[in-house]
């Protein structure tokens, strides 16, 4: 028995900033979906069940929140999921939605994931130091840099590629009415010339702290059939996870990323991924894991994912434009970060992205990690029906 | 689309405090160990993996990360997590072999209350904005829901100590269990009020534990185990949060769960049901319209352990191992969570 197909039927984002205080949670979520439910050209009646995803619910200091925006989400009388898988939470949400519809268990579904960081200090919220565990206690960009400083020495990449990541994100995030750091004035030399925070990791490769949430309606066959202009397929979905830490474990370039994009391009039915997918929006809180993603998910040999970055075939008009949207350097609310990734990729296969659409593109990567670069969800979207 | 089963179950003594770390490591091994030998699968055979739990139980954001070292996580798996009791996690499980794109599932649930104070960390469930400020705790809100089935006339005190007397009886023959005993209502209704009008008998004692179960596609379940317990019947809803606007006194959220599952279709032999709180067994059972000939949670259910996380699960593990022990051919199951039943999951059971 396979899976049954399944479409993206409409899209929807908040405005992202460091601090929404003009919504409470309710009211955040519900920007997002209401204009998810706008773009699908659906209504209440039409959603079977509703799937929520946030990272760690200490972030808004909020147990279980589902509970208590089960009215706002239109939740009351439907099931109502929460999944929570680190940072890459929003792929794995939608993933879960995904398979509501693959399964045959529902027609429609509400996707939605958020985080309003200011409602808490996420610095705090992942500082708390369980016993019997190694602290690192160093924020995620003091976990992050050891692995960067050593995929340049294992590379031999140019300091500057972080800089060339950074300047191309904040620039298309110009381009995006929704995204939190517009910056269309942002350079190479600029980014090289701000402050170093964490060695090699300087602070306009930095993603922000963002309040925001994304909202995604997905449906059956019919129901993408019935998308005007065409609904965005999914063609292949993938979750992999690996520990944090043993003595074996590669974390610039993680097995279970590996895996999971070796199973995603293998339920595509695609061979070579740099030729036959046309734009990705790839997890990259820090922008040199650009060039390190595009190595573990297949996009470039090993060791060589800094030469395509290098080669500009990442920015908007190149061979493969890498985060058209502005991606997490933009825009950070982690819990949404990875669903805004999925949602990015529907738009452009369905022709929706505005200013930073790519042109022509038909198959995009949604792509999302968290944790200590433990926890992978991806999936591919087509406009073209499986 | 492909039927599932459950081909194992395992869990941890439900017990009132462990010395093991808020990440369930420690609970879960032993647990992990117990379906391995009792399926005969190991690590490798395992599809995807799937957990539920809680960061405000373990005081800490992300705990079930450390929670996969229990699994040995390397080569990598496919593995989710749901930040719900693990019956929930059995749902998206079940999702994921229906769909095909695997044949096994591993499911765990696992959770510390003794970590901190669970009565005023579960209320911090609440609505943040207007409820959560005044600090009405778990224990309190149940209570206001039982004294509004007591003035309505749909129970007495005598019914509550009824339910409590035969579940902490069921649970003499539990290992498992927590809590046990012998007396009769009319003794237990000698006790003080802890949240009048409930006693302690009539709550849930706070539990540490873990439990775990193995789910398979039909066709694989018939080579693992003589007696699968076919799921026939899986759905779960949810009520508004405005515990103001409810009428606390009913479960529609369970009503529609057990129509969609199936329950009321043909008659069930055994039902486990996940009620935290006396009066709340009385609710559910009147939601899915059991009759008097249904054995009710014969394992002593949540009021002789309540392993936050994990106890919706175990009622599933229960219905199952009926089924899987020859003495039942058709079970039901009932998970719960949220304050005063807000949320419920209902799964029927069949042997295979």
């Amino acid at each position: 028995m396979s899976k049954l197909r399944t479409a993206v039927l409409g899209t929807g984002q908040t405005h992202h900033r460091a601090k929404r205080t003009d919504v409470s949670m309710p009211g955040l979520l519900r920007e997002a979906v209401d204009r998810a439910m706008a773009d699908a050209g659906v209504d209440w009646p039409d959603i079977d069940a509703v799937v929520v995803g946030k990272a760690p619910d200490m972030f808004e200091g909020v147990m279980m929140p589902e509970l208590s925006l089960a009215d706002a989400l239109g939740a009351v009388g439907k099931p109502l999921l929460r999944v929570h898988t680190a940072g890459s939470v929003g792929g794995s949400t939608a993933l879960v939605a995904a398979s509501l519809v693959q399964a045959g268990v529902h027609q429609r579904v509400l996707t939605v994931a958020f985080e309003k960081q200011s409602e808490s200090n996420a610095m705090w919220a992942l500082s708390i130091l369980p016993p019997f565990q190694m602290p690192v206690g160093a924020g995620a960009g003091g976990y992050f840099a050891p692995h960067v400083r050593s995929y340049i020495r294992r590379s031999g990449a140019p300091e500057h590629i972080g800089a060339v990541v950074a300047a191309k994100d904040r620039r298309q995030g110009a381009l995006n009415p929704y995204a939190h750091l517009r910056q269309p004035d942002i350079t190479v030399d600029s980014v090289r010339a701000s402050k170093m925070l964490w060695d090699p990791i300087r602070y306009d490769e930095t993603c922000p702290s963002s309040d925001g949430a994304c909202a995604m309606v997905l449906g059956d066959e019919a129901a993408g059939d019935a998308v005007e202009g065409g609904a965005a397929w999914i063609t292949a979905t993938a979750m992999r996870t690996e520990p944090t830490t043993f003595a074996g474990r590669d974390q610039v370039n993680p097995q279970a990323g590996r895996d999971a994009a070796a199973a995603l391009w293998r339920e595509a039915g695609i061979t070579d991924p740099m030729s036959e997918v046309d734009t990705a929006e790839i997890y990259v809180p820090f922008s040199w894991f650009e060039p390190m993603w595009l190595e573990n998910l297949g996009f470039a040999k090993e060791g060589e994912g800094w030469r395509v970055t290098e080669a500009g075939d990442t920015a908007l008009g190149g061979r493969l434009p890498v985060n058209p949207s502005g991606g997490v350097l933009s825009s950070n609310p982690i819990g949404a970060s990875g669903m805004l990734r999925f949602s990015e990729a529907a738009k452009q296969v369905m022709g929706r992205a505005g200013d930073y659409q790519v042109d022509g593109a038909r198959v995009a990567l949604g792509h999302a990690y968290g944790g200590g670069s433990q926890y992978f969800a991806m999936w591919l979207v087509s406009a073209d029906k499986p | 689309m492909t039927d599932v089963a459950v081909v194992g179950f395992a869990q941890a003594p439900q017990v009132r405090r462990t010395h093991g770390t808020t990440n369930g490591v420690e609970m879960l091994v032993p647990v992990f160990a117990d379906l391995f030998e009792q399926t005969g699968l190991s690590k490798k055979d395992i599809g995807f993996w799937c957990s539920g739990s809680s960061d405000y139980l373990a005081g800490r954001a992300f705990s079930f990360i450390a929670a996969i070292d229990a699994i040995g996580a390397f080569p990598p798996i496919n593995e989710s997590h749901v930040e719900m009791d693990a019956a929930w996690a059995l749902y998206e499980a079940w999702l994921k072999i229906r769909t095909g794109e695997v044949e096994t599932a591993l499911v765990y649930g696992f959770g510390k209350s003794s970590a901190g104070q669970l009565r005023r960390v579960l209320s911090l469930q609440l609505d943040p904005y207007v409820t959560a400020p005044l600090w009405p705790d778990s224990v309190s809100i149940a209570g206001i829901q039982a004294r509004l089935g007591l003035d309505a006339g749909l129970w007495n005190e005598k019914d509550l100590a009824e339910v409590a007397s035969r579940s902490r009886r069921d649970a003499e023959n539990n290992p498992f269990a927590q809590v046990r005993g012998t007396e009769g209502a009319p003794e237990l209704l000698a006790a003080p009020y802890v949240a009048e009008p409930l006693r302690a008998h009539d709550i849930a004692p706070v539990t540490d534990g873990a439990a775990a179960i193995v789910l398979a596609s039909a066709r694989r379940a018939a080579d693992l185990v003589e007696r699968p317990a076919i799921i026939t019947g899986i759905d779960h809803r949810v009520d508004s949060s405005a515990i103001g606007a409810r009428d606390l006194t009913r479960s529609p959220s369970t009503e529609t769960a057990g129509a969609r599952a199936g329950a009321g279709e043909d008659p069930v032999q055994i039902a486990e049901i996940h009620a935290p709180f006396s009066h709340q067994e009385l609710i559910v059972r009147e939601a899915l319209g059991l009759g008097g000939d249904v054995r009710v949670t014969p394992s002593g259910g949540a009021l002789t352990g309540n392993p936050m996380f994990s106890a919706g699960l175990i009622r599933i593990g229960e219905a199952a191992r009926q089924i899987l022990a020859g003495n039942a051919i058709r079970t039901l199951a009932h998970a719960t969570s949220g304050p005063a039943l807000q949320q419920n999951l209902v799964a029927v059971l069949e042997k295979g």
